[in-house]
């Protein structure tokens, strides 16, 4: 593109141009370094960290139950998933069983946040490439979960409810009731989403054939979650690893399959998202039907310490697989915490993709990505 | 495949590289040479048996009492649903190791990370420059000897405890 500008007398200057970091579409705080030659990108290099809280460190000073706090504060749009893999972890490590009733409180709060975040990623999607209005008709969803959370754990972003051993208080009858109300709601306001955004013109345009992952590029970059899918690979830790109790609940994993554009392009990854959303409203619905009575917590020494050791546990979250590192040296205090974010990953793609595609759509790519700053830096 | 197969093949494949096999824990893990990093990781990507994907994560863990430092490279099979685990100690005074850059492209990131904050030199690397510190911050934060420099730029990192403060 470069050369056929040049050729015809064209060419301008390379102008470097610094996109962040307070910019509406980078989702936190996180800067690009970008060189362009008019509008088309020839280099756009990422420039993160100013989110770094060092909560790996903070690991290492406090105790387990003390952690779980800390681990919201990794993603703070999904933090149930966060809470949840590091406590998956600390009960590899001491062999703590989880409730059962523990076990469906905790995968109707996961599949809540997966919505809340999902709704968060494609509500800013169409915002970020000019569409007002679905952001606020996605938002206006949003708050009915956060409400619901709030009823749920006390919290509206920063929830610390997933504990050892289970959770931290048990979902009772009236606030199910409200949750069924709820997915009866919003079922049809998906179709009502793809009215308005997702059959689109302009917005298809935008976005079909735009920074296509090929199959290779998504593993050899290691992208995780709904980007790794949109790329085709069916793979769900959900459902491929299993853990709690997906194994007995029936649901899709839905894939990219180049609906407008071509196999692995921001469409795809768009799409992903929708669809799983539809797959989260079954999933609540079959929790909410087979909710076993009993406990919600295990019981778990206070004192709580796992015998010397390490283990990795993985959780699906909505920015794909989250992963949590701990070592334990047999005392009260993690010897080592280390937390693996989809959105890392798929953030150091973005120096691959941007090379020859225009300044609008950097923008288009990252949302598609649904990179999220405090994930980046931890 | 379990990881007890994967450690006799790479054993019989490259001997006296791998050793050290836990297979009794959680995530089973081997030990790999310094010098051997690379090959192992092509051979378990590339080879047909294996097919090892992804590297899901690359870490370090320091360990001063044995005065080493550890990296940790966790990698998974979409296609043979296993994984594996490998370690390569380095010695704590100069950690060196060479970079798996040309086997996953992932590894440009996690070993910008595992410099940033442990000082672990990658031989090779295209790109080793601090990521999530500002290139003049002083010391690796995740040793566990690291001490915190008392300001950077004119700014204090210290802050008085709240006790005190109100007792002023």
């Amino acid at each position: 593109m470069n050369e056929t500008a040049q050729e015809q007398g064209f060419y301008t200057e390379d102008m470097t141009i610094s996109v962040g970091p307070q910019h509406p579409s980078t989702h936190g705080v996180l800067r690009f370094v970008v060189k362009t030659d008019g509008e088309v990108i020839s280099e756009a290099i990422p420039d993160v960290g100013y989110l770094h809280r060092s909560i790996e460190k903070i690991g290492e000073k406090v105790t387990y139950h003390g952690y779980v706090p800390y681990t919201d504060r990794a993603d703070y749009l999904a933090a149930m998933f966060a809470n949840q893999a590091f406590c998956l972890a600390a009960e590899k490590l001491a062999g703590t069983e989880v409730t059962r009733r523990g076990e469906f409180c905790r995968v109707i709060a996961c599949e809540l946040n997966r919505l809340a975040s999902h709704l968060i990623s494609v509500g800013t999607f169409g915002q970020d490439i000019g569409a007002m209005t679905p952001f606020v008709h996605a938002l206006r969803e949003r708050e009915t979960i956060n409400n619901l959370m709030e009823e749920i754990c006390g919290a509206r972003l920063t929830y610390n409810y997933i504990r050892i051993g289970g959770v931290g208080y048990d979902i009772v009858p009236e606030t199910c009731a409200r949750i069924t109300a709820f997915l009866d709601h919003f079922e049809p306001i998906v179709s009502e989403f793809n009215r308005l955004l997702s059959g689109n013109k302009i917005f298809i345009e935008r976005l079909a054939g735009v920074a296509v992952v090929s199959k290779e590029d998504a593993l050899s970059y290691n992208l995780v979650g709904p980007n790794l899918r949109g790329s085709g690979i069916k793979w769900d830790i959900r459902r491929d690893i299993p853990y709690s109790i997906y194994p007995e609940l029936d649901f899709e994993v839905p894939v990219g399959t180049a609906q407008v554009g071509a196999l692995g392009d921001s469409y795809d990854r768009y799409w992903v998202r929708i669809r799983e959303m539809q797959e989260s409203v079954k999933i609540l619905r079959q929790c909410l039907d087979k909710m076993p009575k009993g406990p919600a917590i295990a019981k778990v020494p206070r004192k709580f310490r796992p015998p010397a050791g390490e283990c990795y546990a993985r959780v699906e979250a909505p920015r794909g697989d989250m992963g949590f590192y701990v070592i334990s040296d047999g005392s009260e205090y993690p010897y080592r915490v280390r937390i693996r974010t989809g959105s890392y990953t798929a953030m150091s793609i973005i120096d691959k993709l941007s090379k020859g595609i225009m300044l609008a759509d950097l923008i288009a790519l990252i949302g598609s990505l649904d990179v999220d700053a405090p994930e980046i830096d931890r | 495949m379990d990881a007890k197969e994967i450690y006799a093949t790479l054993e019989k494949l490259f001997p006296g590289k791998v050793g050290d096999f836990k297979g009794e824990v959680q995530e089973p893990y081997l030990t790999v040479d310094t010098a051997a990093i690379v090959e192992v990781c092509r051979f378990l990507r590339n080879s047909p048996g294996f097919k090892f994907e992804v590297l899901s994560d690359l870490t370090a863990v320091d360990c001063p009492k044995e005065g080493k430092i550890q990296v940790v490279y966790h990698l998974f099979s979409y296609s043979q649903n296993h994984q594996i685990v490998l370690k390569v100690d380095l010695p704590r005074d100069n950690p060196k190791v060479a970079t798996l850059e040309d086997v996953w492209k992932v590894a440009n990131w996690f070993e910008r990370e595992v410099y940033d904050l442990f000082g672990v030199i990658f031989e090779g690397h295209s790109d080793l420059r601090r990521i999530m510190l500002p290139e003049d911050w002083v010391g690796y934060p995740l040793r566990k000897d690291y001490v915190e420099q008392e300001e950077y730029d004119g700014i204090s990192t210290q802050r008085a405890p709240l006790v005190e403060k109100l007792l002023r």
